[in-house]
């Protein structure tokens, strides 16, 4: 399964927000971050405010912040305000259904596709934050291991 | 959902013991809950097989509250399946609604796995179904990833 840009590009941004709760960031500081283009971002981040997920500040040093319930929100909410995954089947369009070997292969794509969907319904912001600092720990560790 | 809902209920005193003959009916009951299902004899026989803390290898605990048992967990050490080294399996966890979003699993979980260690183990598995968001997302949020293990089934004609 893949996303498209501007679904993973939410990802970021809200991952990046819920990590820094009440901070503000700008939408430049995570456009240059994921290296996409500003415009692109701030489509992205209208979309995300008027889902509730982050509010923007005005005035000098303007931005948005993280508004979602972190451990409520799970990926799949994110990723269904930008692209329509839930009734893909993964028989669509890669393998042509009218022959026996396409339609074959399209129930092999839609076993992955369901692993995928399930996984995204159970992975909450609030456990994709364990998760990072998890890998944060253990990338430190394997650092300090190898200068010892 | 409520401000009180979303933030969990206050659960004062909660004590993770094993599970006794007296606790079955509310364990039922909170099974019921979930499953819609009164399974008493299907109970009583796990009661028989993993209660009372007979062996390290199966664990059989409930979440006391005063007298009300807030939620169980069951879990058993299986060696050698499919060439895995031995390791701790959580074959059943339940909460009772009411006091769901207060750490009410995240205790049960945290006692069965040093039971699992104390046998000697050093990893916990679990099965659920794919649409099963809820309790997938707790189990998550404790940090469990996908297992290197596939669940196979089909249609015996």
């Amino acid at each position: 399964m893949k996303l498209q840009k501007g679904t993973s590009l939410a990802l970021y941004s809200v991952l990046e927000f819920a990590a820094n709760p009440g901070q503000q960031l700008s939408a430049a500081e995570i456009a240059e971050k994921y290296g996409a283009s500003t415009h692109h971002l701030a489509k992205v981040l209208r979309e995300l405010g008027r889902a509730g997920l982050v509010e923007s500040a005005r005035g000098v040093g303007g931005g948005y912040r993280f508004s979602g319930n972190a451990k409520r929100l799970t990926l799949m909410d994110v990723i269904e305000l930008f692209e329509d995954i839930s009734t893909r089947t993964g028989e669509s369009d890669e393998f042509d259904a009218s022959s026996e070997v396409g339609r074959a292969l399209g129930a092999v794509m839609a076993e992955v596709d369901e692993i995928a969907k399930a996984t995204f319904r159970s992975i909450t912001v609030d456990t994709m934050q364990k998760l990072i600092e998890r890998q944060r720990r253990a990338v430190t560790e394997a650092q300090t291991a190898l200068k010892e | 959902m409520t401000k009180a809902q979303a933030q969990g209920a206050d659960i004062p005193e909660l004590r993770v013991r094993s599970v006794e003959a007296a606790d079955l009916g509310q364990v039922i009951a909170i099974d019921a809950e979930v499953t819609g299902l009164e399974k008493t004899d299907y109970w009583y026989e796990l009661f028989h097989r993993y209660g009372g803390g007979r062996t390290r290898q199966r664990l059989f605990l409930v979440a006391e509250s005063g007298d009300v048992i807030q939620g169980f967990i069951i879990g058993e050490i299986r060696d050698w399946e499919f060439g895995s080294a031995p390791c701790g399996w959580v074959f059943g966890l339940s909460v009772r609604a009411s006091s769901r979003l207060a750490g009410v699993g995240a205790r049960m979980l945290e006692a069965v796995c040093d039971g699992f260690r104390r046998a000697g183990v050093n990893k916990v598995r679990t099965l659920l179904a794919r649409d099963n968001s809820l309790v997938l997302s707790f189990f998550r949020s404790q940090g469990m990833m996908a297992a290197p293990f596939i669940p196979l089934e089909k249609d015996l004609d």
